[in-house]
């Protein structure tokens, strides 16, 4: 049997080739970017042909996707957890169409915040949806659920969620690979109607939804991803979800638990499971690594049985990832503790790199805003968010893709004039188009700056929607062409860009200064990549 | 047997290519392994760490506990004490004396390195300079991985094999001087020991 050293993300990408993939969608987002890099990388994808190019944004991939399953084939969608957010509309609705081809959605969590602005749990949209969840312990699990995903997607014409966390994600470890699948041949969905949501259709599509809801928990029964455990010590019993069940089993000797465990990787919820050790023990223990979702719906909102114990009432912290000893405290499990970390270790907080263009465009920013009051600039998610930080103290927002641009429409409304906006390339065709057309449709006061360094750089450097368009899709919105200005953000022209974005803070209507320069990681990489190819060349 | 590592540098100083080498070791030994990696936006100067556990039997949890491991491997000094707590009482240090300093605050290194040597155990030494003294100050991490090797508990030639095969691509003198700037970190590691 072949063994792999992969990455969780890789991990499911190779199940997902393995599976008779047709096609993947994505748009980068930490911790899912590694699933869709490896499929572009893998020279088994590219000769069998699967489809691997990066989406605007999540929507689009979803719905991608969604066609694709329509079609017949199998397809898979991945994105962080707040890149559901932004294909809710898709994802909810294809609960109601149903899939056709096998349908997987892979949404990666990142408890902790340590690549994020919030730690949602996707687990909510799957319930809220109807969707069915799978929750991988591990790498391997991962890699097989993937498989078993795909065929519960087509069995009960469902598509079907794999949620991870960031541990799993980016946690390497060896993976045994299973016979590889063909993929499916084209084929519509029976009823031609499927997929039309009008009402009259949706009545029934939804109807539908729900009378699969006790086969699908029937399905969470005998799948063997949800497993009751038995243990001597009834005092408490423990529902360990995912990842947790890892960090649970670390704190016991040859990982063997006193206490019955119920292992939880698959949704919906096995109630009868739950009813079994709720009846069996004296008080529950819930290990959710996300939300206290299970914990909150056990306890009830009378919390008038037995003792749950978990993130509410203080046994285990209310937010942030599990970690081994959160878990073994929570069992009154003692350790023996490393030594302080003495007090001359500072913090070492990220920055932008030596050499990034963004680093230019704020300075020139900062000193063209310098005779206005502080507080005007508006940006968004990317690298140049770091420029909220020391030494630059640019930006005043970040909230989600696309936002810098609206709220400074919504502030120069309010009359902060002139209101700026921040926004890097990818970000900008990402979900910054529709608010630059309201800007131009409002003829808001705002300048926005769209960082293009011709690439998605925080997630380490994908190729960007936007490349070689971002002044045409301005010119088309309606942007008058005399405030399109393209300046190259280098130390040596400093003067004159903070000359051209005065004259743009100055101009009552929509500007766009684009600082244009390659980001540098991707230009390094790029001369890496040249070189080597002149050294074999001799 | 099991050793469960961290791995600490700076975002950019590419700590995952030590990572790569023991992981290949020890897949090359038959051993389990699990090596929990950081991605996104620290990758950015900021702090990083690498948890890396391997052992004989299969191994749970990707995260080590706390005061559970037996080495806090870094390429840069400040950051070999920046997880103490996650280090045992009787665990080694071993780092690189070489400060990155991409911070006003950064302490003074002649302090800073009292502090390290103030610690039970340790291995310290000028990685940079042995590694241009091999061929390239690109070897640096090859010479902490070697320091690193006699606590590793894996055989010198499942190390020696996984480097050959990380940068075999990359050609014959490559491979050599990665390999010289692991035995000279080796050596210097057997002296201080």
């Amino acid at each position: 049997m072949q063994r792999l050293l992969l990455l969780g993300d890789e991990a499911i990408a190779q199940g997902a080739i393995d599976a008779g993939l047709s096609g993947i969608y994505a748009y980068p987002g930490t911790p899912s970017t590694e699933i869709m890099e490896y499929v572009q990388a893998s020279k088994e994808a590219k000769a069998k042909n699967i489809r691997a190019l990066w989406s605007a944004n999540e929507k689009t991939a979803m719905e991608s996707a969604l066609g694709m399953s329509y079609a017949g084939k199998r397809a898979m969608v991945c994105m962080k957890h707040v890149g559901l957010n932004v294909a809710a509309d898709a994802f909810v609705n294809s609960a109601i169409t149903g899939a056709n081809g096998g349908l997987v959605v892979v949404a990666a969590d990142d408890p902790s915040m340590h690549s994020s602005q919030n730690e949602q749990d996707s687990r909510f949209y799957g319930r809220f949806s109807f969707i069915p969840i799978l929750e991988p312990a591990n790498q391997q699990e991962a890699y097989n659920m993937v498989r078993y995903a795909f065929d519960l997607s087509e069995k009960m014409r469902i598509p079907v969620m794999v949620r991870i966390t960031t541990r799993l994600a980016h946690s390497r470890t060896g993976i045994e690979c299973l016979e590889t699948k063909q993929q499916n041949d084209i084929h519509l969905p029976e009823n031609l109607r499927q997929f039309v949501l009008l009402p009259s259709i949706a009545r029934k599509q939804y109807r539908e939804l729900l009378n699969k809801q006790p086969l699908l928990e029937e399905e969470s029964l005998v799948s063997g991803y949800n497993n009751y455990i038995d243990g001597a010590d009834k005092s408490t019993g423990i529902i360990a979800c995912g990842l947790a069940y890892n960090y649970l089993i670390e704190n016991f000797a040859d990982h063997k638990v006193p206490f019955p465990v119920l292992r939880i990787g698959q949704y919906p919820i096995p109630v009868k499971m739950v009813n079994q050790l709720y009846e069996s023990c004296d008080k529950i223990l819930v290990l959710e690594d996300g939300y206290p979702i299970i914990e909150e719906l056990l306890k009830g909102m009378l919390d008038k049985g037995k003792t749950i114990r978990g993130r509410l009432d203080g046994s285990l912290p209310r937010d942030g990832e599990l970690t081994p000893n959160i878990v073994g405290s929570a069992l009154g499990r003692t350790f023996e503790k490393g030594a302080a970390i003495p007090e001359l270790v500072k913090n070492r907080p990220p920055k932008l790199c030596d050499g990034c263009s963004h680093n230019d465009a704020f300075l020139a920013l900062n000193e063209a805003l310098a005779t206005y009051s502080r507080g005007r600039v508006f940006s968004d998610i990317g690298c140049y968010t770091l420029s909220a930080l020391e030494p630059l103290e640019s930006i005043n927002s970040c909230v989600d893709m696309g936002a810098s641009i609206t709220m400074a429409i919504g502030a120069a409304d309010a009359g902060l004039v002139p209101a700026v906006a921040a926004i890097g390339d990818s970000t900008f065709t990402h979900s910054g188009i529709t608010g630059l057309l309201d800007a131009v449709n409002n003829q808001s006061p705002i300048t926005v700056l769209i960082l293009d360094n011709a690439t998605t750089g925080m997630t380490g450097g994908q190729a960007s929607s936007a490349y070689g368009k971002v002044e045409d899709i301005c010119k088309g919105l309606g942007v008058d062409e005399a405030h399109i200005k393209v300046l190259k953000p280098l130390h040596k022209f400093h003067d004159e860009n903070v000359q051209a974005i005065k004259e743009e803070l100055e101009y009552p209507g929509v500007s766009v200064i684009i600082p244009r320069r390659e980001c540098i990681q991707t230009l390094n990489r790029r001369m890496r990549q040249k070189a080597k190819v002149k050294s074999m060349d001799i | 047997m099991t050793k469960d590592i961290i791995l600490a540098g700076v975002g950019g100083q590419g700590i995952l290519s030590i990572a790569a080498c023991i992981g290949m070791a020890a897949l090359e030994e038959q051993l389990f392994l699990k090596q929990a990696e950081v991605h996104g936006m620290s990758q950015r100067g900021g702090a990083v760490q690498s948890h890396l556990r391997l052992s004989s039997s299969e191994i749970a949890s990707d995260l080590i506990p706390e005061g559970h491991a037996d080495l806090v491997i870094s390429v840069e000094p400040m950051e070999s004490l920046r997880y103490l707590s996650m280090l045992k009482h009787n665990g080694y240090i071993i780092t690189s004396i070489n400060p990155y300093i991409n911070i006003p605050s950064y302490p003074d290194i002649e302090v800073l390195l009292k502090e390290i040597w103030s610690q039970p155990k340790y291995i310290t030494l000028d990685a940079d300079q042995m590694a241009k003294e091999c061929g390239s100050v690109k070897a640096a991490n090859m010479v902490i991985l070697g320091a690193a090797a006699p606590f590793l508990g894996l055989k010198p030639e499942s190390i020696t094999k996984a480097i050959g095969m990380i940068f075999g691509s990359k050609g014959e003198d490559v491979v050599n001087m990665n390999l010289k700037a692991m035995h000279a970190g080796r050596d210097l590691a057997l002296k201080q020991l």
